[in-house]
């Protein structure tokens, strides 16, 4: 029963975080907006040359969703702390995970969204030739953005207390989720080559491996870093 | 016992804002607490609300304890803020819906919860738009729906009319006639005249008992200007 309760919870606090963002607009076109600037920033960067451009396609597209994905993150609960909200929610009963795992899903469905754009730009802009294997991309893409939400959301809550919030989440996720990006650009690089070394098996497994490992950590932390 | 505070003392670094308050309240009972600015009453309510830990001493809700028991605590306890804890791109219904939902409550109750604080007109209206008086009414109204057996009131007549502060009061009263407790943080004892069966006064983060020199002080003092009589059942 009260696991139900919980459920109940969680699917409330997702409404209500898509339905405020969905109403607010600005911020999911920061974000997305963000996301495109910087894949064009790199596409300049690396100039004209389409081989190059290639090859770099999925390192930059990963930066560009880890960069964009911060914000979101932020702005989540940003809308906690404007007008008190973070210590209703936490006045309600039930389990902490409830809240954490509404978060979780909330800034999953809002970086995948995120993800469709940048993707879409991302093949335009860097010539990508979309390979045969293109279901198994999209499934290297789910598992790295799982990752890098499940770290950015625990990261977000941590640092949502602290005044410097916006420089603090950034210095600690960052570090943190280096192998989930080293992972999905190895694994999504090995894939839009053709994987002529079977290469992404092993990416794939590490990739899994630390999606499952911070799932379970943020989720039994969430409730210590919460809470005051 | 509907609040049982034994010692509760918190730090802030090296600050002691809370320094040991011992506070009883008996089901029923309706308490204000008074004190200067920073005097520790916020954090105190805090504290009972499980939204801050205590660095030293023991409360407990109805017998539950706040530090090791906090979501059976949070069943009885309802906390109204200084700020409204509201969701600015939500409509007043959809603010009450889930606070219904987040709480277990039917949400059959919230049309009648908005008619209560007088806000049916703007049931479907965002709540970026609400004044500061209306934000507190439909923080009242989340209240209202959730019917606690322990109220703690962080100043809750600031921004009201007198309208809402007659509300506020009814809402008091009810909770009381109901066997429901309440600790009422004010800084001016007029608006809660009839609501408050006694009050206590923090002081330097302990609960203070008057003497002849609090009523012989200029009007600086809070203990000089409201009554401090009744401190009886606090140490």
């Amino acid at each position: 029963m009260a696991f139900r309760d919980d459920i109940r919870r969680t699917r409330a606090i997702v409404w209500k975080d898509l339905t405020t963002e969905r109403r607010s607009k600005a911020g999911f076109s920061a974000v997305a907006a963000l996301g495109v600037t910087i894949l064009v920033l790199f596409g300049l960067a690396l100039g004209p040359d389409g081989k190059a451009l290639q090859n770099a396609a999925a390192g930059a597209l990963w930066l560009a969703i880890l960069f964009a994905s911060v914000l979101a993150f932020n702005r989540s609960y940003q809308v906690e702390l404007d007008g008190g909200a973070l210590e209703a929610l936490l006045l309600y009963p039930g389990s902490r995970w409830a809240i954490f795992a509404g978060k979780l899903i909330a800034n999953l469905i809002f970086v995948m969204a995120m993800l469709v754009i940048v993707v879409t730009v991302g093949i335009v802009l860097f010539d990508v030739r979309i390979p045969a294997q293109w279901p198994s991309i999209v499934g290297i893409m789910m598992l790295g953005v799982v990752g890098i939400v499940a770290l950015g959301t625990f990261y977000a809550a941590m640092s949502s207390r602290s005044r410097a919030r916006e420089v603090l989440l950034p210095l600690l996720l960052y570090p943190m989720l280096i192998p989930v990006l080293l992972a999905s650009m190895e694994a999504t690089k090995a894939f839009l080559f053709g994987d002529l070394l079977s290469a992404s098996g092993a990416w794939v497994q590490m990739l899994s491996l630390f999606d499952v490992i911070f799932l379970v950590a943020t989720f039994l932390a969430f409730e210590y870093v919460i809470e005051v | 016992m509907a609040l049982d505070a034994r010692g509760v003392a918190r730090r802030f670094g090296a600050r002691w804002v809370l320094r040991g308050i011992n506070l009883q309240v008996r089901a029923g009972e309706m308490v204000g607490l008074l004190g200067h600015n920073g005097c520790g009453k916020s954090t105190f309510m805090r504290i009972v609300a499980t939204l801050l830990k205590a660095s030293a001493g023991d409360c407990f809700v109805y017998g539950s304890n706040v530090k090791t028991e906090g979501d059976d605590v949070r069943h009885h306890v309802g906390f109204f803020s200084h700020v409204p804890g509201l969701y600015d791109d939500l409509t007043a219904r959809e603010n009450l819906a889930f606070a219904a939902t987040m709480l277990g409550f039917p949400s059959a109750d919230i049309d009648a919860a908005l008619e209560r604080v007088g806000l049916t007109h703007v049931t479907h209206e965002r709540v970026r738009g609400f004044s500061a008086g209306m934000q507190r009414r439909l923080s009242l109204a989340r209240l209202i729906l959730q019917r606690p057996r322990l109220l703690l009131l962080d100043e809750p007549y600031n921004n009201l009319d007198v309208a809402g502060i007659a509300l506020m009061n009814g809402f008091i009263r009810e909770l009381n006639a109901a066997g429901g407790a309440a600790v009422v943080v004010l800084h001016d004892l007029v608006p809660a005249e009839g609501v408050i069966d006694r009050t206590v006064t923090i002081r330097e983060g302990r609960v203070h008992v008057p003497t002849v020199a609090d009523f012989t002080h200029d009007g600086a003092s809070p203990e000089a200007v409201t009554r401090p009589a009744g401190a009886a059942g606090v140490s």
